[in-house]
């Protein structure tokens, strides 16, 4: 399975459910255009929620880094939820976790947005 | 050189396409093997996992994409060892060109994390000129002492 990502709004809020494999290629381009669909749309506030991640290489992890910029720079944030196991360790081993706001809550990942 | 590297017997020995559907073929081929020899599940999707980078930096950065390039993949076995070399025909590969992917300035690069990712997840990891042109990877993962005890 490539990768599927679902959209729905909460509040001001974007969540991105996404599903199945973030790999060089169909996976990758998947969640870039995604995001770039977002926000072209005015879409700032983006949660991307991993729970059904089943995997994710470096192109995808760059994938995800570049969508961090792209939202930065457009005057939003990008936040992660419910990692696995395996997403977490690619983020420490890329040191990647001092950059993203990780959250296992989907409330709590909603409520960040309103500090 | 240790005893597990004289003693590696071949088990794959493949000429592969420049292509995506390669990267996962090379994947499986070291995924099957290393269940074969009883790695844990993570020891596997790790091995897999820096296996399908390296084969990704033969067919993107290496022999990019061309169909006129072939990717090498040989996999040997030793009882509590695996080796996998991969070899590309491509214009060669200088690591310490290569930004530090981990220095704070460059962590929100797109690109450069993949041979980072590779050497966390295996024992020891070459990449040099390959014998008449193009760069070889030695992917080289040791059986952990408890899981090749019978």
């Amino acid at each position: 399975m490539s990768a599927k990502m679902t959209i729905r709004q909460v509040g001001d809020v974007t969540m991105i459910d996404a599903a199945g494999r973030i790999t060089l290629g169909e996976g990758s381009s998947t969640f870039r255009d995604t995001i770039k669909d977002l926000v072209g749309k005015g879409q700032k506030n983006i949660v991307v929620n991993l729970a059904d991640i089943s995997y994710i290489d470096s192109s995808g992890i760059g994938e995800m880094v570049s969508g961090f910029t792209t939202v930065t720079n457009a005057g939003g944030q990008l936040k992660l939820l419910k990692l696995t196991k395996r997403i977490q360790d690619l983020l420490q081993i890329t040191k990647l976790y001092t950059v993203f706001e990780v959250f296992d809550d989907e409330a709590a990942a909603l409520a960040s947005f309103k500090k | 050189m240790s005893t597990d590297e004289k003693s590696l017997n071949p088990v794959v020995d493949e000429e592969l396409e420049s292509t995506l559907e390669s990267v996962d073929l090379a994947e499986e081929k070291a995924v099957s093997v290393a269940r074969r020899m009883g790695f844990s599940e993570e020891d596997t999707f790790r091995l897999g996992y820096a296996v399908r980078e390296a084969a990704v930096n033969a067919v993107v950065h290496g022999n990019r994409y061309s169909a006129n390039k072939k990717v090498v993949l040989r996999i040997a076995t030793a009882l509590n060892a695996i080796e996998v070399r991969i070899r590309d025909y491509g214009d060669g590969f200088k690591d310490e060109g290569l930004a530090d992917p981990l220095a704070e300035e460059n962590l929100l690069n797109q690109c450069g994390r993949g041979l980072t990712l590779i050497r966390a997840f295996v024992d020891k990891l070459t990449v040099e000129p390959a014998e008449g042109g193009g760069t070889l990877a030695v992917l080289f993962k040791r059986l952990p002492p408890a899981a090749g005890e019978h």
